[in-house]
């Protein structure tokens, strides 16, 4: 008997074509003091002019400068597949003289977004939810510290569990080989000592080919990467035209990969890991931002700061809560979580039924 | 205030001059004005071998203070500056060593020696400065070092009984190194030099100006120079004691154009051109730290070391030194500080010359 074709396979058909449709949203913040080139990489990565009516503020204006949250949009297109690019700048941070709690406007901006994201979700109108949450925060190290700084521990601290942080260092080609290698492993060991977690790539298949699982084991070795940013073509007489930086010594190439990690950010950012970036900010990061904000507000008094663990919808439903009216919202929420609930049961009982079905059909072949 | 004697410039003007045996005149000498003319060889032109004997004979105190934040190659550039060891890099201390939380005055001595001519350089470090989070005052332990120094040498001139050479520990050069961010001044580069730059010479360098290119760097140079006489910052060599017009054209050129420094320090050589040169070696080439087309550490070093290094000191000592001098002076009355006096009233301290012999 033919194994009858049901035509899921073109599943991932449809959903690609829903997803081109529909278009990306990605929200990327962009962080570390002025001057690490920061606009600059961003332009390469994106290859776009994101910073042409920027303007520079001078030493004596950034004396009394706090620190200000700017927003761009860009739309860009590439192979049919429309992305709508969002990046989040934070100019001013690490510029004054006295920079402590300069991190908390861009604290308060990523919790801002959850909450918009929380009331939408418990809204009526369901469909268009924007989601303004950021997705990813590029985070700018130094390259001519010694390895974090008090101000990038701090910082790091505060935003660790609420976005996803990717390290880089900046203006990698003011470091030789060596000195590039010893900073790297200096910052995985202070971001060890000071508990700060940062996004991990997830772990490649185990049935990729050992070609594959070499690179994929070589890109993670080289985090934080190194990046050197350059929206100039240098043409060097005979050689090929490259993106890149000239000095009198030599040019740096961008795209070189013995050069800097520019490459590898491109590549593990843009074209591997969009989709997961934006998965881990909605299933872990706003799941506990929602689970400490819903816990605080059932016991008043109680802060209680989610950890990372996956906290399924099911868990935050069954913390037992003391006799309080609850607001309509709240009620709404516990309401849909109800739902939710029961329909995972019944998809549950559906996966069931089909694979009991499917284990039945395979048995009747092989008789 | 006159700086004293003329001095040569440069060692290799003091090694030309070899005196001459010559007659002396018979016809006893009128006193002649400066500029008529001489009636025969008289020798005064001597002075400068003698001064030069006695310098090599005593040697000379040179103090050095590098500020700027931790990475920034601070310890690197002394030590390539002098050829030497004198700075202990804080990348080779052991990895436990934290930030200090506050800024850490730390001054080492050594004696070097070239041709004869012996050094007592002290380089003054100064960890901590800008490291924090909350860098507010950052600046008042330097300072405070600066300002005990001359308290100290204070001490020692209005002594009865004086030293016959008194110890100059003062700063007679600050090096400060600014960031290479490429787009100006931060915000804590200006407060410190509006502080300190009524108080010590302070030489702005650019460090790891091999992160800029030429263009980068020609236009960061020119917004950093803006941005400090915006805010009203004279750094060395300071436009109001240029003493004659050499002086300025001189100073001049090396304020509007060359100042402040790009530098890039290196403990390390490398093979270029079948030369061994001092640099970094990069996947991209080698950077040749003597090299003026790579950077403008031949010109720091010319310029603090060969050609104005006794600038340096003598304007420490008859400006920096004085006005806190007068300050010390005047608001304890008009009578000279410190427990030596046992209270007596003296007449006032006359204004010591330059020390010739340091």
């Amino acid at each position: 008997m033919d194994k009858e074709y049901v035509g899921f396979a073109a599943l991932p058909n449809q959903l690609h074509r829903k997803s081109v449709k529909k278009g990306f949203d990605f929200t990327l913040m962009v962080a570390g003091e002025s001057g690490l080139g920061k606009s600059t990489l961003i332009n390469s990565l994106f290859l776009t002019n994101l910073y042409e009516d920027r303007h520079l503020p001078e030493a004596s204006a950034r004396l009394t400068q706090t620190l200000t949250i700017e927003r761009r949009g860009v739309e860009i297109e590439e192979g049919g597949i429309k992305v709508k690019l969002t990046l989040v700048d934070t100019p001013g941070f690490g510029d004054s003289v006295d920079c402590s709690d300069c991190w908390l406007p861009v604290v308060r901006f990523i919790e801002e977004q959850f909450e918009q994201y929380l009331r939408d979700e418990s809204g009526l109108n369901r469909k268009n939810i924007q989601d303004s949450r950021v997705h990813c925060c590029l985070y700018f190290i130094s390259p001519f510290g010694r390895g974090l700084r008090p101000l990038d521990v701090a910082f790091l601290r505060a935003v660790h569990d609420k976005v996803n942080i990717i390290p880089v260092i900046a203006k990698a080609d003011a470091l030789m080989p060596k000195e590039t290698q010893a900073l790297k492993q200096r910052i995985r060991d202070q971001l060890k000592e000071e508990e700060i977690n940062i996004y991990q790539f997830p772990d490649c298949d185990s049935d990729e080919d050992e070609d594959f699982k070499r690179q994929d084991a070589e890109m993670k070795e080289s985090i934080p990467f190194a990046v050197v940013g350059s929206c100039e073509v240098v043409r060097d007489g005979g050689t090929r035209p490259v993106r890149g930086r000239r000095y009198s010594w030599g040019t740096v190439e961008v795209e070189n990969p013995h050069h800097c990690d520019f490459l590898n950010l491109r590549r593990m950012l843009v074209q591997t890991h969009l989709q997961d970036l934006k998965e881990v900010t909605h299933d872990i990061l706003y799941e506990g931002y929602r689970a400490s904000c819903l816990q605080s507000l059932a016991r008043p008094g109680a802060r209680d700061r989610a950890s990372r663990s996956k906290l399924s919808r099911q868990s935050a439903t069954e913390i037992p809560l003391p006799m309080l009216p609850l607001a309509e919202t709240e009620k709404l929420i516990r309401e849909k979580d109800e739902e939710l609930r029961r329909m995972q049961e019944m998809l549950e009982k559906m996966q069931a039924q089909m694979q009991q079905s499917q284990t039945q059909g395979e048995q009747s072949d092989a008789l | 205030m006159s700086k004293g004697l003329p001095e040569a410039r440069t060692d290799a003007a003091m090694s030309e001059l070899v005196p001459e045996p010559r007659p002396k005149p018979a016809v006893p000498m009128k006193p002649v004005s400066i500029n008529s003319n001489l009636l025969g060889y008289i020798g005064i032109d001597t002075i400068i071998e003698q001064m030069r004997k006695k310098t090599m004979k005593t040697g000379f105190d040179f103090n050095i203070m590098v500020v700027g934040q931790s990475g920034l190659g601070k310890s690197t550039l002394v030590n390539t500056l002098f050829k030497s060891q004198v700075s202990r890099k804080a990348s080779s201390w052991n990895r436990e060593e934290k930030i200090p939380k506050t800024v850490e005055i730390k001054a080492i001595g050594h004696v070097i020696e070239e041709g004869g001519v012996k050094m007592k350089l002290t380089v003054i470090d100064t960890p901590g400065f800008g490291d924090q989070i909350n860098n507010e005052n950052c600046w008042e332990p330097i300072e405070k070092y600066i300002n005990e120094q001359y308290e100290k040498f204070l001490k020692e001139e209005v002594n009865i009984a004086r030293k016959k050479r008194i110890p100059d520990t003062r700063v007679h050069c600050c090096l400060y190194f600014i960031s290479p961010t490429g787009h100006s001044l931060r915000p804590l580069d200006l407060e410190f030099m509006k502080h300190l730059s009524k108080v010590v010479n302070i030489i702005p360098v650019i460090a790891k100006a091999d992160t800029m290119t030429l263009e980068e760097k020609s236009e960061f140079k020119q917004r950093v120079r803006k941005e400090l006489e915006v805010n009203g910052i004279e750094f060395y060599p300071q436009k109001e004691f240029d003493e004659d017009l050499e002086d300025k054209t001189e100073n001049d050129k090396i304020r509007q154009e060359s100042m402040p420094f790009a530098v890039v320090g290196s403990d390390k050589e490398y093979q270029v051109n079948g030369k061994r040169v001092l640099g970094r070696k990069t996947p991209w080439g080698i950077i040749e730290v003597e090299n003026l087309n790579h950077c403008e550490f031949a010109l720091l070093r010319d310029f603090v070391i060969r050609t104005h290094l006794q600038d340096l000191k003598e304007v420490t000592h008859n400006i920096h030194y004085e006005t806190y001098r007068a300050k010390r002076l005047n608001d304890n009355g008009g009578l000279p500080p410190g427990e030596g006096l046992l209270g007596t009233v003296l007449p006032s301290v006359p204004a010591t010359p330059c020390p010739t012999a340091e």
